[in-house]
């Protein structure tokens, strides 16, 4: 009613038309339409559960918890046995790996770009770093196995299996397609992630902290140790969790570099020993599969990394929200 | 003040160490760059872009990475923008909170996971064959999630003030969001979406389960298809050396599409904000 | 008048044709002050005269902004705190600040808000360091509201209480000088007070420095008054003679209220 005479008021001619009226319904089937589109988000959801739900059913009904704690793989028919094992702990290796090296990369990419450069360098080095993310992962994977494998094995594994090779975890004949070799590439591959939302973290840390820093006579260091990195400390926390993320789904560069392992020989006992991801395995062998059983295993690897993947994303998402929160009460 | 040495010394240890990294990072970006140039430019000719693999040449790759390109933008940038749009402008209520935290995820998932649901429906249950359509399906699916949030956020820039002055004028909700918020913010779509599109060209893993490859150029939307970042996974696990070359000729091609891409972005956004 | 000054035991600080920029804009013209000794001499001017970026040119504050620039000298018991052999890190140990919002670290407990400073340079934990934590706020008078609460976090405490935590932090580092940027403008008038008899105690020990906006605040806790305008320092003087005898019809104006 009131909105009828608004509109009487503005356009006197659009009350002869019934028109009107159809305008009144267009705003409601727009708002429907847009809202049905909306809900593809809970259909790709449902779908993505549904498929690989019933497509795991079969060996997880066979084998049970089996699936996930074992370590044998065998799709020879009548002989089938398939565990998870090796897997879920190579992608925890890898990513592991990659943490270990790609976070303090970058956090000293964010803090060189937010705290140090000169203003000059800052938007065209970031831009450099941003760009790594645009690599396809499958290139990651061809530079790996022809270039960066034989760095890291005549610079890196030679060298530490020589001299430390009698720690377990050096143990083995390096020749670069190995769980190291992956975990190295990951790291490469997650620091676009980690650094940008690390640089993000550090710019929103208010000036009047940096002041007061300095003005009880800290060095530039001691401000960034101290004081920034402190009160960012939960944001970078939740950088570090996405990067995993990253790190524990990402596929064809680690399927081209990890030395496709399958069963007992996938445990990742050494890092210069080749091994498996979940993402890798499903990779390298889908396709081999031969009977329906198989195919089922390779889907439950799948939903068993997908569930990973979802407890560090979800994860990852209270925690952000909730540091957002936190943070803007420190602010008021 | 004896430790004040010490202190001036972490400072400028610590720059240094913080530089570092930065070259550390850069120096695999110019490596890739570099080895693909030098791997792959020797391979370019009209033969290398055309021909099929018997003949010596990437073509169907490079037909089936354009033809995936087209259908996952058809399929995933309107369903992506209409629900950015619901989020944005409809966005403040419980359902659309739902929805978005769900898309956040999505965006999150492996894509490995996203071949196999691909596989699971369009391959096993609707089509029955490895087929180009099933690997647009799964790259939409990646598409979907990442357009809907860019285009929420940039509609989100749009100030209330523009979206104000249009329903003043006594038009409709949805007049004023297709023909003056949806304008306003087309810069900042049009960046989002591309940098969408270039990530989803570059996929590999969704593929392998889905449009699985192809020696013979396009077949049909229900048949197996080749694309270049299969083309590179494959040829770069061959013995054969002119192989793998023509691995390295697929990277250039691919890299190139990829890059140009964003740099394009990143040059459009530029001039955006000198303005 | 410089030279003469110069050796005068009673002198603290002084600038010497101190010019500053940000970006080209130019902020501060040729400014020759000096600063007494154990007195409390005040900064006072309109908004925008380049008050704040004064004092922050005492202890080298100013060039922690990217684009600031500054020319002339400033001297620190007759040393140039701008000569390449001086590290600013060490300026800013010897002149404190306080700032014009309550800065607080959020990250610290009210306890490590005062040590910090000494943690810098090598205090280790102990009764040592707990009691230069105690003098200092009780010398900033919140010793009697906060002792039971050390352990809670810098920002807990009411905002005019964050102000004297943060005089005890500049405190604790027993500086020789401690420059306040507007240290009760985003306070209530009790607050304003009790830092105001702060300051006036505070001189006893430490050589003050205070930018104001508030000419009253100037006249009650100010020994000596500096009237800056437009980047230029129009007077200076006692601050009795500033309040009741301006020479410069500009500052007469000012503190009549005419303008600002």
């Amino acid at each position: 009613m009131q909105s009828h005479r608004w509109k009487t008021l503005n356009h006197p001619t659009s009350s002869k038309f019934f028109g009107t009226k159809i305008k009144v319904t267009g705003d409601f089937l727009f708002k429907n339409l847009v809202a049905i589109v909306a809900a593809s988000a809970l259909v790709i959801l449902f779908i993505t559960a549904y498929v690989l739900s019933t497509g795991s059913a079969p060996v997880v009904e066979r084998f049970g918890s089996g699936f996930f704690f074992g370590t044998a793989w065998n799709p020879v028919e009548g002989r089938e046995i398939f565990g998870a094992f090796p897997y879920v702990l190579g992608t925890l290796v890898t990513s592991g790996i990659a943490l270990f090296i790609g976070v303090p990369l970058s956090l000293g990419i964010a803090i060189f770009l937010v705290e140090m450069a000169p203003k000059a360098l800052r938007v065209p080095v970031g831009y450099l770093v941003e760009l790594l993310a645009a690599v396809p992962s499958v290139i990651y994977g061809l530079w790996g196995l022809f270039v960066f494998r034989f760095w890291l094995l005549n610079y890196v594994e030679i060298p530490i299996s020589t001299y430390f090779g009698w720690i377990p975890i050096f143990s083995g004949t390096p020749f670069g397609l190995d769980l190291f070799t992956a975990g190295c590439i990951l790291a490469i591959m997650i620091i676009p992630t980690v650094a940008s939302i690390s640089k993000e973290v550090i710019s929103a840390v208010p000036n009047s902290i940096r002041e007061g820093a300095y003005s009880i006579g800290a060095t530039k260091w001691e401000v960034i140790r101290h004081w920034v990195l402190s009160y960012g400390r939960s944001g970078i926390f939740g950088a570090v969790i996405l990067g995993l993320g990253r790190a524990v789904g990402e596929t064809m560069a680690v399927a081209m570099l990890i030395g496709n392992a399958t069963g007992p020989a996938a445990m990742p006992t050494s890092l210069f020993k080749p091994g498996q991801t979940m993402a890798s395995l499903i990779a390298n062998g889908f396709l081999e599969a031969t009977s329906k059983l198989e195919v089922s295993a390779y889907v439950g690897v799948g939903l068993i990394l997908l569930l990973l993947s979802l407890m560090i994303n979800v994860g990852a998402h209270f925690l952000v929200t909730r540091i957002f929160k936190v943070k803007g009460g420190i602010v008021e | 003040m004896s430790n004040y040495g010490f202190r001036k010394f972490l400072n400028r240890l610590f720059f240094v160490l913080c530089a570092a990294c930065i070259v550390i990072a850069v120096i695999p970006l110019l490596s890739i760059i570099w080895e693909v140039i030098v791997r792959g430019a020797p391979q370019l000719s009209l033969n290398f872009l055309a021909a099929t693999n018997s003949g010596g040449g990437i073509g169907p790759a490079i037909q089936g990475t354009l033809i995936l390109i087209g259908l996952t933008s058809l399929i995933g940038v309107p369903v992506g923008i209409l629900s950015g749009v619901y989020l944005s402008e409809f966005g403040n209520n419980q359902y659309a909170q739902t929805m978005r935290s769900i898309n956040d995820i999505l965006t999150e998932f492996p894509s490995i996971v996203v071949g196999i649901t691909a596989y699971g429906v369009i391959v096993i249950a609707i089509i029955g064959s490895y087929s180009a359509v099933a690997g647009a399906i799964a790259l939409s699916f990646i598409l979907i999630p990442i357009v809907a949030r860019t285009t929420e956020e940039s509609l989100k820039l749009v100030p209330n003030s523009v979206r104000e002055a249009s329903l003043a004028l006594g038009a409709h909700k949805w007049r004023t969001t297709l023909s003056v918020v949806l304008p306003s913010a087309k810069s900042g779509l049009v960046t989002g979406t591309l940098l969408a599109v270039a990530r989803i060209a570059g996929e590999t893993a969704p593929l392998i389960m889905t449009i699985l490859g192809n020696r013979y150029f396009f077949q049909g939307l229900n048949q197996p298809m080749a694309a270049l970042p299969l083309e590179i996974w494959r040829d770069s696990l061959q013995p054969q050396a002119s192989l793998q070359a023509q691995g390295w000729g697929a990277a250039l091609i691919l890299i190139l599409i990829v890059l140009s891409l964003n740099i394009l972005v990143r040059l459009a956004s530029k001039g955006r904000m000198r303005k | 008048m410089i030279d003469k000054s110069f050796g005068d035991p009673n002198l603290k600080m002084q600038s010497i044709n101190l010019s500053a920029w940000f970006g080209s804009k130019q902020v501060l013209k040729d400014i020759n002050l000096n600063v007494k000794a154990n007195a409390v001499t005040a900064i006072i001017g309109p908004s925008g005269c380049g008050k704040s970026t004064f004092i922050r040119c005492l202890n080298r504050m100013h060039e922690l902004v990217p684009t600031a620039k500054m020319s002339g000298e400033v001297l620190l018991d007759n040393e140039n705190i701008y000569d390449k052999a001086v590290d600013p890190v060490m300026v800013r140990r010897r002149v404190g600040m306080v700032f014009q919002k309550p800065n607080p670290f959020p990250t610290m407990s009210i306890y490590d808000n005062v040590a910090a400073g000494l943690k810098l340079i090598g205090a280790k934990k102990g009764k040592n360091l707990d009691e230069i934590v105690k003098r200092s706020l009780e010398h900033a008078t919140l010793w009697e509201e906060v002792k039971d609460d050390l352990k809670k976090p810098g920002t807990s405490i009411s905002g005019g209480q964050q102000q004297r935590l943060c005089i005890a932090r500049a405190i604790a580092l027993q500086p020789e000088v401690i420059l306040m940027d507007e240290p009760c403008s985003a306070l209530d008038p009790i607050a304003t007070a009790k830092i105001e008899r702060l300051v006036v105690e505070l001189k006893r020990d430490y050589t003050v420095v205070i930018v104001t906006h508030n000419m009253q605040q100037a006249s009650r806790v100010s020994d000596y008054t500096a009237f800056l305008y437009l980047g230029s320092l129009v007077e200076f003087g006692a601050t009795r003679d500033i309040f009741e005898n301006p020479k410069n019809p500009l500052t007469e104006k000012y503190i009549t209220g005419e303008f600002g």
